[in-house]
């Protein structure tokens, strides 16, 4: 059986699947009886939520028209090199 | 289509290339629209553009830093964790959800200042899998390095992001807020 110590050294990456089967197997042991060691797996769990909530910060305005702006311009490129394509081989 | 997707590829090109972000979605937006034909599945749009704006950072924008595996391995305390930490301390008394609580105390602007104030290699990996949901196998490939170091530099990161959560709910007094509004 590990120790607490192994067990919390590897929680991140057994949430991520980045253990090998065996130390997943002695994980899973671990925790079924050891109630600290789930409370640590609940709060990992909680920690990367907070960092997934973070991820979409807001556009600034100026770099937003701006990204817009240009996204714009690919699009008629685009649609522009379709009409030329479509003329050339009507 | 891509409109809705600017807000993340945005964040995620702060966060690798810091003011050179906007430059970097724009470059990464040309080569989409280039390789358009390529997306297999629109509805997977998200994901691939993530993908072009990785390719391309790690091909242009940070070709000339120093790589992740060039930076010496440092050892962290991964014997306490935060969990463990937060429960000998105690620093919220009247809670019931003590490490719930502990973990609401941190506004979006106060997660990104603990963020910026890790080493970029600690920041890097842990952005790219955490936050924004990159396969390990896919960050690794986007900043170049074999998949244990990439793995290795997440676990230590992971562990100086827990310490500087609780060093700057200290320094900013978050937790003494918390507590005196409790009952």
């Amino acid at each position: 059986m590990i120790s607490c110590s192994e067990a919390v050294q590897q929680l991140w990456d057994y949430l991520e699947n980045e253990v090998a089967e065996a130390d997943r197997a002695a994980i899973e042991q671990h925790l079924a009886f050891c109630r600290r060691c789930c409370g640590e797996v609940e709060f990992a769990e909680e920690l990367q939520s907070v960092l997934a909530s973070a991820a979409e910060i807001e556009l600034p305005r100026a770099v937003e028209r701006r990204l817009t702006s240009a996204l714009d311009g690919l699009d008629s490129e685009r649609s522009q090199a379709q009409a030329t394509d479509h003329g050339g081989t009507a | 289509m891509v409109g809705p997707h600017l807000p993340a590829l945005y964040g995620l090109a702060c966060q690798l290339v810091g003011d050179r972000a906007e430059d970097a979605v724009q470059e990464a937006l040309v080569k989409a629209f280039r390789k358009y034909e390529q997306l297999e599945d629109p509805g997977a749009i998200g994901a691939w553009l993530r993908t072009i704006l990785l390719n391309h950072v790690r091909d242009t924008v940070r070709r000339d830093e120093r790589h992740l595996d060039e930076i010496p391995v440092e050892q962290v305390d991964d014997t306490r964790s935060l969990y463990r930490r937060i429960a000998d301390e105690d620093p919220l008394p009247y809670s019931d959800t003590l490490h719930l609580d502990f973990l609401s105390c941190f506004s979006v602007p106060d997660v990104w200042a603990v963020l910026d104030d890790l080493p970029d290699h600690y920041r890097t990996p842990l952005v790219l899998v955490h936050m924004y949901g990159v396969p390990t196998r896919e960050a690794a490939k986007a900043l170049d390095v074999p998949l244990n170091t990439l793995l290795s530099q997440l676990h230590r990161g992971r562990k100086r992001f827990e310490q500087s959560l609780w060093d700057y709910a200290e320094t900013n007094d978050l937790l003494r807020e918390r507590d005196g509004a409790a009952p």
